[in-house]
């Protein structure tokens, strides 16, 4: 093999940082097919959970447990006629998907799945990271305007108004979680994704915790303008279905509109991948510090093998409590297929964590490492993932003033409070 | 075809002083397809950004002719057709149907179908209101409200489908009385689901009614005072929201009423959240209701005496009974024949209907959606 492709195995910095651009593709690679099947993944455990908090089963026909509805619809989307309203501006309606899509998959390169499973690690990393995402909004603005009608245009101001007044409390949480990173001996702090989760690994605290409750307040306002960020319910009066039909996307169709989709959801991901990074420690483990013994760490790194194990078992009691006509042969050989898919994941993980146990440099551990450090960051990741599903099933919308009033009276006063308080803490305590 | 275009919507505003900076109204149509219009209610806004400067609302996309229909119709042929005016509440239209010709004919429904009569239009009464909750919810954004309520309505709905046949547009009542019996188990299934239902009201109370975005979604919004509801005729929950005692289920007690023992919950500010809460406790007391009902429900037989071919005597009745939506008004002339001369309903819909423009204006777009849910329309009884 190549050297440049052997050169990268065994680094422990990012390709971007090594200038392995290979790699940095590969990585591109991995992340937007691991992203596009995290949406799919997302859009069916949605369909089903939003089902199951509403009485009911949600998609059950295409696939054992609808398993396969993302991909008929995926199917159903790209078979749909591709329609651009007469009055609409053409190229600025077909570029405004674009624009969502891009910001959404762009903030990825950044996002640190472990201290080398990055595509990059830029110093401005949290800074870019909020640039680009916020970047998204244009695209739900133009597409609003680009469709020369009445809705999508109350869609898209109302997006936009949105982000104006969330962005600013978004951007303060963050200020006063990178202002944490600064308390070491040397008092500089870092705006590298990679260097925030370092520096809660040195602190031994993940930020949540640090200057309890300074640390959780601020990580509870970027949970809730993240929401917003997103036009996720109960902020969701951008596309407010009650009222504006569909909002920004209401002229959209087929293709186009499932780009819509596949940015928000892919927005939704890198949202709240800032938060884990930010507070949750990131790709760390839970009780990393209180529980360093190398058989904890070989505990812990079970935990993948285990958890691809569960599901693989609850695929298995699937197919036994599928019904036994034999108009089910088809589903019940199908969802054991995917039991044995899963089961077999589960095996491939436990035989890396069993071989790569020593913390030698071998490829094998190092390849056991970084299975834990994505598994933990992913296992975060699917946290927030849950809760946007679970806001979505209890909450009411949130009417557009109430929105900006909470916007601007309680969370921009609150974080500003917090970034203060933290800064005079971090001076008294350093 | 309608000649009325957006441009040319005769909008009754007040005129305004023209702002420094001048900017564009803009009006645009919420209908008849909307999903927030339920069916195919057609609201021309005009607009300051989101702020609503005036209403007018297109009706008529529903029109059947019922009225008209009745006068070809004998009396008993005529029946069903009250069904499908207000078809989340078809048993209280029947009922308001068959006691108006019953008064014309000067007939009474004897004390067993009049027990019938209250058990069935009480269930009817908590299913459209559960099914009004749902809906309004789902305006307002709540999604999981909606799937609870339609599980709940179900039971009810499989009630009536045993009584008669029909679930929706049942055509449970006769003139005279009832044409079924009660089934056998009939009693039973209706304790069932008293004792089934009152933990689900619950159910819903506690995901909305202290849930502080439904409190801040519904409290002070389309408030309207007791005066403007009585001047623009609103009845029904909307009334009483607004602090008016008025229930024609006390007021003119029609069927066996006047035997049970409850109350008429009123609310005091005439917001959302009052009529929310009017409602809610309104399904308390069809409960109440429906258990006295059910307990003290006589023997005898179902039917009065009415002759085969119904020939009500020269004359014009009004009667109105309080359909969930409000107040469910026949008047009849008749002259003589098979059939009626001129058959008028004022349904409760239409009249609370008028009240939207009143309600909304100066409020935000989303609350145009709150204040349609909070009214309680169904299009099929206002365009009839």
């Amino acid at each position: 093999m190549p050297n440049f492709v052997m050169s990268y195995l065994g680094s422990t910095v990012t390709p971007g940082e090594a200038g392995n651009q290979f790699w940095a593709l590969i990585y591109v690679l991995i992340i937007f097919t691991g992203v596009s099947v995290a949406v799919i993944a997302m859009n069916w455990i949605e369909r089903k959970a939003l089902a199951h908090f509403q009485v009911r089963l949600g998609p059950m026909r295409v696939g054992p447990h609808g398993l396969l509805q993302p991909f008929a619809d995926a199917l159903k989307l790209m078979l749909k006629e591709d329609i651009i309203p007469a009055a609409a501006d053409q190229f600025v309606f077909w570029v405004a998907p674009l624009i969502g899509l891009l910001a959404a998959f762009t903030v990825y390169t950044v996002i640190p799945f472990g201290p080398s499973q990055a595509v990059s690690d830029m110093n401005i990393g949290i800074l870019f990271m909020l640039g680009v995402s916020s970047l998204g909004v244009l695209g739900i603005v133009v597409a609003g305007w680009a469709s020369n009608s009445h809705y999508p245009l109350i869609g898209a101001l109302r997006s936009s108004a949105q982000m104006v007044s969330y962005e600013v409390a978004m951007g303060l949480a963050v200020v006063s979680a990178v202002l944490m990173t600064s308390m070491n001996e040397k008092g500089t702090g870092t705006l590298s994704m990679i260097g925030i989760v370092q520096a809660q690994q040195q602190q031994g605290v993940w930020f949540i915790f640090k200057f309890f409750p300074l640390g959780f307040i601020a990580f509870v306002i970027f949970s809730i303008a993240m929401i917003a960020e997103t036009n996720r319910a109960p902020f969701d009066m951008a596309e407010a279905e009650s009222e504006l039909t569909a909002g920004y996307h209401t002229e959209y169709s087929g293709l186009r509109w499932s780009l819509f989709m596949l940015a928000e959801y892919a927005a939704m991901i890198a949202v709240s991948s800032i938060a884990v990074t930010l507070w949750l420690g990131g790709w760390m483990r839970p009780f990393a510090n209180l529980l360093h013994a190398p058989a904890w760490d070989f505990i812990f790194s079970l935990f993948p093998g285990l958890t691809f194990g569960s599901l693989a078992a609850i695929a298995f009691v699937g197919v036994t409590r599928m019904p036994a006509h034999s108009f089910f042969k088809i589903q019940r050989i199908g969802l054991a297929v995917f039991a044995a898919l899963l089961g077999f994941i589960a095996l491939l993980l436990l035989a890396i964590a069993i071989v790569g146990r020593s913390a030698d440099a071998s490829l094998a551990a190092r390849f056991n490492e970084g299975i834990d450090y994505v598994y933990w960051f992913v296992l975060k990741v699917a946290v927030f993932m849950y809760l946007f599903i679970w806001y979505r099933a209890t909450w009411p919308r949130y009417r557009f003033d109430q929105l900006m009033r909470i916007g601007w009276k309680v969370l921009l006063p609150i974080s500003l409070g917090v970034l203060v308080v933290t800064a005079i803490v971090g001076v008294i305590v350093s | 075809m309608s000649p009325r275009t957006n441009d040319s919507a005769n909008l009754d505003l007040e005129t305004r002083e023209k702002p420094y900076l001048d900017s564009n109204e803009l009006i645009i149509n919420m209908g008849p397809q909307h999903p927030a219009t339920h069916g195919v209610l057609r609201v021309i806004l005009k607009l300051d950004g989101e702020k609503v400067l005036g209403t007018e609302c297109v009706i008529g996309y529903l029109h059947r002719g019922v009225e008209k229909i009745a006068e070809n119709r004998t009396y008993t042929m005529f029946n069903p057709y009250v069904d499908r005016m207000d078809y989340v509440a078809a048993v209280s239209n029947g009922l308001g149907y068959c006691e108006a010709v019953e008064k014309l004919m000067n007939v009474e429904a004897p004390a067993r179908a009049k027990y019938i009569r209250v058990i069935l239009t009480e269930l009817n009464r908590i299913a459209s209101h559960q099914l009004w909750l749902g809906t309004h919810a789902l305006d307002i954004g709540a999604m999981t409200p909606l799937f609870y309520t339609f599980r709940d309505r179900e039971e009810i709905l499989k009630i009536f489908e045993k009584y008669c046949g029909a679930r929706l547009t049942t055509h449970a009542f006769r003139i005279g009385g009832c044409q079924y019996e009660t089934y056998a188990g009939f009693e039973k299934d209706v304790k069932n689901f008293l004792s089934f239902v009152a933990p689900k009201i619950d159910e819903y109370e506690t995901l909305l009614t202290t849930n502080r975005i439904w409190l801040e979604r519904t409290k002070n919004v389309g408030v309207i005072s007791a005066a403007d509801a009585i001047a623009l005729g609103v009845t029904g929950p909307v009334l009483r929201a607004s602090g008016v005692k008025w229930d024609l289920r006390k007021a003119q007690p029609y069927a066996a009423y006047s035997e049970f023992d409850f109350e008429i919950p009123i609310g005091t500010n005439g917001d959302t959240y009052d009529r929310y809460l009017v409602r809610m406790a309104e399904i308390r007391q069809s409960l109440r209701i429906i258990e006295q009902a059910v307990n003290g429900i006589p023997e005898g037989p179902i039917m009065a005496k009415v002759p085969k071919v119904i020939k009500p005597p020269v004359g014009e009745i009004y009667h109105s009974i309080e359909a969930p939506k409000g107040e469910l008004g026949y008047f009849i002339v008749s002259d003589g024949s098979t059939q009626p001369y001129r058959l008028r309903v004022r349904p409760p819909s239409f009249v609370n209907l008028q009240a939207l423009d009143v309600m909304v204006r100066g409020l935000l777009v989303a609350d145009v959606v709150a204040v349609i849910g909070t009214l309680d329309i169904v299009l099929g009884e206002v365009d009839r």
